[in-house]
């Protein structure tokens, strides 16, 4: 790992400012996936802002909605009572992300922000149209992923809460890379009173994705046999030592409908 | 009595320190004074290396000193243990494994330069500022490529790439039973290349006296003595007398902790040349590019049947990946340690094998856990399953028809080794009925009726153990003897303290050699201490590996002990003013026969230390011997185990339900460690089976280089795992042990193959290579129609 | 170099450290508690893994300035003053779940965080997928899921620990 200045500051404003001061400051949450880079020194940041004093760990639900706290750990949200009645799907996804240890630091934003297109909670953001609150704006699901590692986010700009709209059913099924544990393919399906919303998170070359295909099919039928003879396309299937794109490809209607089948 | 003797599972002596935290491996270890070395390793897989410029680098804060392949000119190259001859009689292609890179690079890690530094990080950031001029040279990656015509060369001097071309057995007894055949069924196999991952990283510590000239070398191996030796003679020139090598606590070795690394010799060196201790510790990453790879075959195998399945003939051609350099023993396992084992359990009547080694831009292979042997296991047990489908016999039958039967030993084989004892239908009948392998359709019924494709697969072996004696290793290329050494030191008040040649690197040593002392000499655990891994203290040994630990460092301990009680046995008749042959000695007690005189154990030790009333002309004061076993021959272990595995077909998930193994071990001192052997080897079985993948790209670049990539086995992978015994004991040495250590990983791999093909039989799928990945089974699935109709 | 305080295994502490310094290398190289291991660099093996405020966290993924304040306890803390071992540690010898010792502080450090966080009870099924951040290379787990299965009961009160 380089060297780089630590700072841990207590409120938003004082976090923004840091970062904002610096091109080569970069926030730190969880670090599950940031300290593992710095450890391989493939990033090198000047200073390393550390957002776990700005109180940003909480879950709560208002408005009909369910609002994380983007500093709110995997294991919290997995636990919390609140998430299990409104949104279990949800509990049920973060309880499944790396392992016990990696969901006691990892956080919701954290993952949000770097948006790796194996990560389990991109998924659940798009395919439940979550809106994803900054310091300075509110961001739409369907505008904030824009390819594997890039969002609409600046960089100086901090998200804060993750809103989501509690649908009428839910459920994320996973399909675990072997090696690292990471989605190789995961799908999140959720129905609302206006129509269903898939996600793929894992399989696509450009990060998460919405499956156009399928979320027709489940709106007319929310049925596992509703997706029979739909396909995915293989051309725009990751492949790697782990699995062919034909391989994912498959996988991604496998995963659908079990999803659609747990969501019940 | 002895309650905890042999055949007790005794509570392990090592495990308080290792659960409080107060374990003593390498990198827990510091030195005064101590300096940090890092590596600069080659990214490139194959290139001339025409500069290392490191003047910018020497400039950085805390740079003691930086050192490249110029600076080990003068020094041996790291050396290879194991001479083969090709068939022509020629010796294999050596070439020289420089310490540092010299001339070229020819792996994806190997070593450049040595950084070093006050810490770590410093020399980590002063390794960025070399500057390298490496101009690319066409890489060769696997066996296929480099056997290619006009393949790029990894060593100029190995034509074709090839390191020997070796053959064993009788070709022409072979051609005969082919012609004979009433069938000839062929299968050609790969055996997957595997990174070993003890979960404990290399490290070292190279350190020199000033005042003394003495060098000491901590560093985590499986056999200091033998490092010692490599290093000291062959590549630093320094005698045994200045150079001592402790290995203390090592975290899992293997086979990957016995070889003489490159770095071991590089800091050794140059700490005498910045007169400080320099400390290396391997990253995980580091590890995989580094640390000899295990497997890499790639085999077309042949067996020739009679119309009523008896093996006629066998023939097996191997290409064996070598790697870029000659690690230690790599020559020895394609050769001596597979291919002499390819008569399995069988009378097969003739054998005849060929193995080209063959040199590559990869990261040396050489031994794994099993080493060679799980190779013709696989090899063999895949042939056979394949060989009764295509004979419409059923997978039981025509392994029972073939065995050696248990009243033909000792069974010479045609090729090469003479199995001393066994019984293979006691542990095959063991394994099926622990199994319950006749009740296994119905479950493969149930199974059916959720959507899972089930099957059972059965593999039984012999391996062969403790390479012996050290005058038929010579003959077959060893450049070292293979014996054990134990030194029994009682003192005077009666505790004893072991000092063995053999290393324990998570085998219990220490509580399974207590176990022997507290049975022969009658002294409780808690006056007992075994010593290892450390040349200044034990007086010579080979160290652990080919699960030798215990049938030669053990017998070693055996007739040591021998030579305690035939002194004690002279001090006791002249103190009870007896004849030395009416002295019994049992349970600890040196007493006179038909009488109740009797003096225990520390009595005379005591005597012997304090001599004052002591036949002093016939025999030295003191009570400390020492033993050097050779054995006569190698131990043969031998076993059957069956595998139960659910398919998913939707997703080709693999889940492996049931896992039996009845093995026979020998004569088993600690049956607690001795399931622990064996779980941990089917876990690495079933890693290799289903989950491990060493996997090289096109260019050279290892792909699988991490644990994010490749698929180490955790706990939801690996079910219960029952272990039996059917015990024969070992004919040659005085303990009847055959060893246990490798067992797992030999006998596992081929059942669990053997699961999955079953599994998918209405697939038509033949054959499966490791490891069998989920996408694997499902492009089968895929690819394949079902067959129901046909079956 | 930043001076941070912390309680580690029930003792205050204070230590100088980089801000790049991981909690591990803090903990072995500046305190001496080598019992923390490091056997990978990807946050894999969870060799490293120790308790910082009860929560089970691997120390390799953690930097030394994150843990200011926090109370941490490593498996030399989990021994008592006289030298007896915590449950866990006593199943793990009674059941030989540990070969060369190496992955073993951090497979008990998970597995206590594992059965307290499951005071309803813990089937195999479960313990092994609760072990998916531990990497064992040597016993296969099948004696590590046994020892874990049997601490739950003494650990949870509901027997008496047997008595050696």
């Amino acid at each position: 790992m380089y060297d780089f200045t630590y700072a841990k500051p207590a409120n938003i404003a004082d976090a923004v400012k840091t970062l904002a001061a610096d091109a080569e400051a970069k926030a730190l949450a969880g670090g599950m996936t940031f300290i593992p880079v710095l450890k391989q020194r493939l990033n090198k940041p000047s200073t390393v802002v550390d957002l776990s004093a700005l109180g940003l760990n909480y879950i709560k639900l208002e408005g009909g909605k369910l609002i994380v706290g983007a500093m709110t750990p995997h294991g919290t949200v997995a636990a919390s009572p609140e998430v299990k009645k409104a949104l279990p799907a949800l509990a049920e996804l973060a309880g499944n992300i790396g392992d016990r240890q990696v969901r006691y630091r990892g956080t919701i934003g954290g993952s949000l922000a770097n948006n790796d297109p194996s990560a389990c909670y991109p998924a659940a953001v798009l395919a439940l149209g979550a809106t994803i609150k900054t310091n300075t704006r509110t961001i739409a699901a369907d505008d904030y992923f824009q390819g594997m590692f890039t969002t609409a986010l600046n960089p100086d700009e901090i998200i804060t809460e993750v809103h989501f709209p509690l649908p009428e059913k839910a459920a994320y099924a996973k399909f675990a890379n072997p090696a690292s544990r990471y989605a190789m393919v995961g799908v999140f399906v959720a129905k609302f009173a206006s129509g269903v919303r898939v996600a793929i998170t894992g399989a696509g070359q450009n990060g998460v994705f919405r499956h156009a295909a399928f979320e027709a099919a489940l709106s007319k039928s929310f049925t596992p046999d509703a997706l029979n003879g739909i396909t995915t396309p293989v051309d725009e299937m990751n492949a790697d030592i782990h699995g062919s794109a034909p391989y994912r490809a498959h996988l991604v209607g496998v995963m659908a409908k079990r999803a659609v089948a747990a969501a019940g | 009595m002895v309650v905890d003797g042999i055949g007790a599972s005794v509570k392990r002596k090592e495990d308080l320190r290792f659960l409080s935290g107060r374990g003593n491996y390498v990198d827990d270890m510091n030195r005064p004074g101590q300096a940090y070395g890092h590596f600069l390793r080659s990214d490139v897989p194959h290139g001339k290396l025409n500069k290392v410029d490191i003047s910018a680098a020497l400039k950085k804060p805390g740079v003691i000193a930086i050192y490249t392949g110029d600076d080990f000119a003068a020094v041996g190259g790291v050396p290879c243990g194991w001479q083969i001859h090709s068939k022509d009689g020629s010796p294999m292609v050596e070439p020289r494994h420089p310490v540092l890179a010299a001339g070229k690079v020819r792996h994806v890690g190997d070593p450049i330069a040595l950084v070093v530094a006050e810490t770590k990080q410093q020399a980590k950031d002063a390794a960025e500022a070399i500057i390298l001029d490496i101009e690319s040279l066409p890489a060769v990656a696997n066996l296929t490529a480099a056997l290619a015509p006009n393949a790029a060369l990894v060593h100029d001097e190995a034509k074709g790439n090839i390191c020997f071309d070796w053959h064993i057995g009788d070709k022409a007894a072979v051609e005969a039973g082919f012609a004979k055949a009433h069938k000839i069924v062929r299968l050609d196999l790969t055996n997957n290349r595997l990174v070993p991952n003890a979960m404990e990283p290399r490290a070292a510590i190279g350190d020199y006296d000033v005042s003394s000239g003495e060098y000491t070398l901590y560093t985590t191996s499986q056999n200091p003595h033998v490092i010692r030796l490599l290093m000291g003679a062959f590549v630093l020139g320094i005698p045994e007398h200045k150079l001592r090598v402790v290995a203390p606590d090592v975290g899992g070795g293997f086979g990957s902790k016995i070889f003489h690394y490159a770095e071991e010799a590089a800091l050794t060196w140059a700490a005498a040349k910045v007169k400080r201790p320099i400390k290396w510790t391997a990253d995980r990453t580091e590890a995989f590019i580094t640390d000899a790879h295990g497997r890499d075959h790639i085999s077309v195998a042949e067996l020739a049947l009679d119309a009523e399945g008896h093996f006629l003939a066998l023939k097996v051609d191997t290409q064996a990946n070598m790697g870029a350099y000659l690690s230690t023993f790599a020559p020895s396992v394609p050769t001596y340690l597979s291919a002499t084992l390819l008569a399995g359990v069988y009378k097969t009547a003739a054998i005849y094998a060929e193995v080209k080694a063959v040199f590559t831009n990869t990261v040396p292979v050489d031994a794994y856990r099993g080493a060679g042997r799980p190779e013709a296991t696989f090899l063999l047990e895949r042939i056979v399953d394949v060989a009764a489908r295509e004979m419409n016999m059923d997978r039981v039958e025509i392994r029972k028809k073939n065995f050696i039967p248990k009243d033909a030993f000792p069974y010479q084989t045609p090729i090469a080794l003479q199995y001393d004892s066994g019984d293979y239908l006691a542990t095959f009948d063991g394994a099926l009925k622990a199994a319950d392998y006749a009740g296994f359709e119905a479950r493969r019924k149930a199974a059916a009726a959720k959507g899972k494709l089930r099957g059972i697969g059965i593999s039984t072996y012999v391996e062969a153990c403790g390479i012996a004696p050290s005058a038929v290793a010579g003959a077959l290329g060893a450049r070292a003897g293979l014996y054990e050494v134990a030194n029994i030191r009682v003192h005077p008040t009666g505790s004893v303290t072991v000092f063995t040649g053999a290393h324990s690197h998570g085998q219990g040593h220490e509580t399974t050699f207590a176990q022997l002392v507290s049975e022969q000499l009658g002294v409780p655990h808690d006056m007992i201490d075994i010593v290892h891994g450390d040349t200044g203290k034990v007086p010579f040994g080979m160290g652990t590996y080919g699960s030798r630990s215990l049938s030669v460092g053990g017998s070693a301990m055996v007739k040591a002990m021998d030579k305690i009680i035939d002194k004690g046995k002279k001090i006791a008749a002249h103190l009870m003013e007896a004849d030395v042959h009416d002295i019994e000695f049992k349970d600890g007690k040196f007493s006179v026969v038909g009488t109740d005189k009797a003096k225990s154990f520390g009595e005379i030790a005591l005597t012997a230390y304090v001599p004052h009333n002591y036949p002093i002309e016939e025999l030295e004061p003191g009570l400390e011997e020492t033993a050097f076993y050779d054995p006569k021959n190698f131990t043969y272990p031998g076993g059957c185990h069956i595998c139960e595995v659910e398919i998913d077909p939707d997703t080709g998930v693999t889940q492996v339900i049931n896992f039996t193994a009845v093995d026979d071990v020998g004569r088993v001192i600690n049956p607690m460690i001795v399931e622990g052997q064996v779980q941990g080897g089917v876990a690495q079985g079933i890693g290799q089976a289903l989950l491990e993948h060493a996997i090289y790209d096109e260019s050279g670049q290892l792909l699988s280089g991490s644990m994010m990539d490749y698929t180490m086995p955790r706990a939801d992978n690996i079910p219960n795992i029952f272990v039996g015994t059917e015990t024969t004991l070992c004919t040659h040495n005085p303990l009847g042990s055959k060893g246990v250590g490798e067992v797992g990983a030999i006998g596992s791999p081929p059942a669990v193959i053997n699961a999955v093909v079953d599994a998918l039989r209405d697939y038509g799928v033949r054959h499966v290579d490791m490891p069998a990945t989920a996408a694997k089974i499902w492009s089968l699935i895929d690819a394949n129609q079902p067959k129901m109709a046909a079956e | 170099m930043a001076q941070i305080s912390l309680t580690v295994n029930g003792k205050t502490v204070s230590a100088d450290v980089e801000s790049r310094t991981l909690l591990v290398e803090m903990l072995r190289d500046k305190l001496h508690l080598t019992g923390t291991h490091v056997g990978c660099d990807t946050s894999q093996c969870g060799a490293c893994v120790v308790q910082v405020n009860g929560m089970s966290v691997k120390a390799c993924t953690m930097l030394a300035v994150q843990a200011e304040g926090a109370k941490v306890l490593t498996i030399e803390g989990l021994v008592n003053e006289d030298g007896s071992l915590h449950p866990m540690q006593e199943m793990f010898r009674e059941h030989h779940a540990l070969q060369c010792g190496y992955c073993t502080p951090g497979m008990v450090m998970s597995a206590i965080d594992l059965v307290n966080s499951h005071p309803e009870g813990l089937t195999e099924e479960q313990i092994r997928h609760g072990l998916e951040g531990n990497l064992c290379r040597c016993t296969g787990y099948h004696n590590i899921v046994k020892a874990i299965a049997a601490a739950w009961p003494i650990m949870h009160n509901k027997v008496p620990m047997a008595a050696e």
